[in-house]
C-alpha cells in the first residue's frame, strides 16, 4: 500500500478503497496539523472521524475535498490523486449550510449538479426535485434559505452534495449547530439517505455518541500533530438503538481512545 | 373615537393605526407645500423683490409657456440624452474596472490607488480639460458625465466582489463550478446589491456633472436654460430650471431604487 502507489491490485484490508490516504502530512506555515495519517474507506462504507478540537479533523476533510492543494503523502479518490482531479469525485457538506441566500432551494441544490449536466434540462430538474423530495423538503423548492430552519437548510446542503453524485460524501460536523431533537432526526435522515443511495460517507464529528450510532467504523484522531490514534469497528446491525448496551460500551471505548 | 375611551382602548389601537399609515407618505408633502405658500406670500407682499424671486405661479407660467411653445422639450430631451449616454458609459466602464480589480489582486494593486485619487477631483475641474480635448460638442459632455457616473459604480462593485464570502467560493470549488460558472452563479449575484448601490450613486452624480457641463459649454439643455436665465435676468427661468433638475433627478433616483428593490428583493 505504501510502496507502489498506483496499480489496481493494491493490497489493502478490503477491496479497492474508494478513498485512500497514505502518510498524509499537512502543515500551515510553522504548525503541522496532520502527520502520518493513514485511512482507507471502502465503497459504500460509513466512516466517522472523531477527535478533540484542534486535532486536524476539519483539515483532513479540507485535504480530501481538494480545498488544500499543498500537502505531503498520498490522498486518492477512486485511484486518482486529489491534486490531479480526484477531488472532483468528492462532495462536501460544511459545518454551516453555506447556501446562496439569493437563490431558492431548487437552484441551491442544482449548484451541486456535475459540470456536464445542464441545470436547465428536464432530466436535471427531475433529479433536483427528486433530491428535494429525498430530503423531505417537497413544497419548499421555491423557498429561499432565510425562510428555512437551521435543520432544513442543512438538509438542502446535503441534497446539494448528493446532486453531485460523489464517490465520497464528506460531512464536516453538519449537525453541530442543531438542537438535540433536530440533530437526532437529521442523523436518522442521513442514515436513510445513505442506505437508499449506497453513498460512501466520511463524517467528521466531535460527538462520540453520533459517531458510534451512525458509522460502520470510527476513526479516532489524536495528538498534535494529529494522526490516527485508533480505529473502532461498530459491528451492530441497523436500525440501532441509541441505548443499546453494546453501543454504549463502544462509546466508552471511543471515549477512552480519545484520552478522556 | 373619543367617546368611551376607557373601555375601548384595545380596539382603538389597531383601528386607528392603519388610517394614520395610509396618509403617512403624504406627510412629506406638508413642508414643501407650506414653503410654496410662504414663498408666494413673501414675494407678493414685497418682502423679496419680484425681479430677484418670482412668485411660484410665475415660475409655473414660464415653464408652461416654454412647454407650450415646444422650446422646453428640446432642452429636456438633450439633457436626458446626455445623462443616459454618459451614465450608461460610466456604468459600463465602472463594471469592467470594478470586476477586474475585484477579481484580481494584481489589477487592484495596479489600478486602485490611481482611481482612488482621481475620484477626489471635483467635477468642474475636468471641464476645461475636456473642452480642450474634445471640443464643445456632445463628446466632451457625455464623457464628463461618464467620469461622474464611473466612480461610485467602480468603488462599490470592486469592494463588493472582493468581499464575496470565502465560504461560498469554497462551495463553488468543491462542486467544480469552474471560473465562469462560479462568477455567474456565485460572485456576481453576491455583489449585485453593491453594484446597484453604485449605480444609484452614479446616476446621482451624472445629474451633478450634466449641470457642470451645460453651464459652461452648451447651447441647449436645462443647464443652458439655467445660465441663459441669468444672462437674460429672468429669475423665473432660473428657478424653473432648478425645479426641472430636481424633478428629473428624483424620477431617475426613484426608478433606480425601484429596480434595486425588485432585484434584491425584500
Amino acid at each position: 500500500m505504501s510502496s507502489d502507489a498506483d496499480g489496481p491490485a493494491t493490497p489493502t484490508e478490503s477491496a479497492d478503497p474508494v478513498l485512500a490516504v497514505d502518510g498524509l502530512r499537512k502543515r500551515y506555515d510553522d504548525t503541522v496539523a496532520l502527520d502520518g495519517v493513514d485511512l482507507a474507506v471502502a465503497d459504500g462504507e460509513f466512516v466517522a472521524v472523531v477527535g478533540p478540537s484542534g486535532c486536524g479533523k476539519s483539515t483532513l476533510l479540507r485535504v480530501l475535498s481538494g480545498l488544500e492543494a499543498e500537502f505531503d503523502g498520498r490522498v486518492a479518490v477512486d485511484g486518482t490523486d486529489v491534486r490531479d482531479g480526484g477531488s472532483d469525485a468528492v462532495g462536501m457538506v460544511f459545518q454551516e449550510p453555506r447556501l446562496l441566500d439569493w437563490a431558492d432551494v431548487r437552484e441551491n441544490v442544482a449548484v451541486g449538479l456535475p459540470a456536464d449536466v445542464d441545470p436547465q434540462s428536464p432530466a436535471a430538474r427531475d433529479r433536483v426535485d427528486d433530491l428535494i423530495e429525498t430530503i423531505g423538503l417537497d413544497g419548499f423548492a421555491e423557498s429561499h434559505p432565510d425562510e428555512l430552519s437551521g435543520g432544513m437548510a442543512q438538509r438542502v446542503a446535503l441534497a446539494r452534495g448528493l446532486a453531485y453524485d460523489p464517490s465520497v460524501l464528506l460531512l464536516d460536523e453538519p449537525f453541530s449547530a442543531l438542537d438535540r431533537l433536530t440533530k437526532a432526526d437529521q442523523q436518522d435522515h442521513l442514515l436513510d439517505v445513505w442506505e437508499a443511495r449506497d453513498t460512501t460517507v466520511v463524517l467528521v464529528t466531535h460527538d462520540v455518541e453520533e459517531a458510534v450510532y451512525l458509522a460502520d467504523r470510527v476513526v479516532v484522531l489524536g495528538g498534535q500533530p494529529g494522526s490516527v490514534a485508533s480505529v473502532v469497528d461498530v459491528d451492530i446491525d441497523r436500525p440501532r438503538e441509541r441505548a443499546d448496551p453494546e453501543l454504549v460500551a463502544l462509546r466508552r471505548e471511543v471515549t477512552t481512545a480519545l484520552g478522556r | 373615537m373619543a367617546t368611551d375611551a376607557g373601555t375601548e382602548t384595545r380596539t382603538i389601537g389597531p383601528v386607528a393605526a392603519p388610517s394614520i399609515d395610509r396618509f403617512r407618505p403624504l406627510l412629506g408633502l406638508v413642508v414643501p407645500a407650506a414653503l410654496v405658500v410662504v414663498w408666494h406670500v413673501v414675494v407678493a407682499t414685497g418682502v423679496i423683490a419680484a425681479y430677484q424671486l418670482p412668485t411660484p405661479l410665475r415660475v409655473a407660467e414660464t415653464l408652461y409657456g416654454l412647454a407650450a411653445s415646444g422650446e422646453l422639450w428640446g432642452h429636456v430631451a438633450i439633457t436626458l440624452q446626455r445623462v443616459v449616454l454618459g451614465a450608461g458609459l460610466g456604468i459600463a466602464v465602472g463594471v469592467v474596472f470594478g470586476t477586474a480589480t475585484g477579481l484580481s489582486r494584481t489589477a487592484s494593486d495596479l489600478l486602485d490607488p490611481l482611481l482612488q485619487s482621481l475620484k477626489n477631483i471635483p467635477s468642474l475641474a475636468w471641464v476645461p480639460l475636456f473642452l480642450l480635448w474634445f471640443g464643445i460638442g456632445e463628446t466632451a459632455k457625455v464623457l464628463l458625465i461618464a467620469v461622474g457616473a464611473f466612480f461610485p459604480v467602480y468603488l462599490n462593485l470592486s469592494t463588493g466582489i472582493a468581499a464575496v464570502d470565502e465560504e461560498l467560493l469554497e462551495v463553488a470549488e468543491v462542486y467544480d463550478l469552474g471560473r465562469i460558472e462560479s462568477l455567474r452563479r456565485v460572485v456576481f449575484p453576491a455583489a449585485l446589491p453593491d453594484l446597484l448601490v453604485g449605480i444609484r450613486g452614479g446616476v446621482g452624480l451624472a445629474w451633478m456633472f450634466v449641470v457642470a457641463a451645460e453651464l459652461i459649454a452648451a447651447s441647449q439643455g436645462i443647464g443652458f436654460l439655467l445660465s441663459d436665465g441669468r444672462t437674460l435676468a429672468r429669475p423665473d427661468i432660473i428657478v424653473g430650471s432648478i425645479l426641472l433638475f430636481a424633478f428629473l433627478g428624483n424620477c431617475s433616483d426613484v426608478a433606480v431604487k425601484e429596480v434595486r428593490d425588485r432585484v434584491v428583493g425584500r
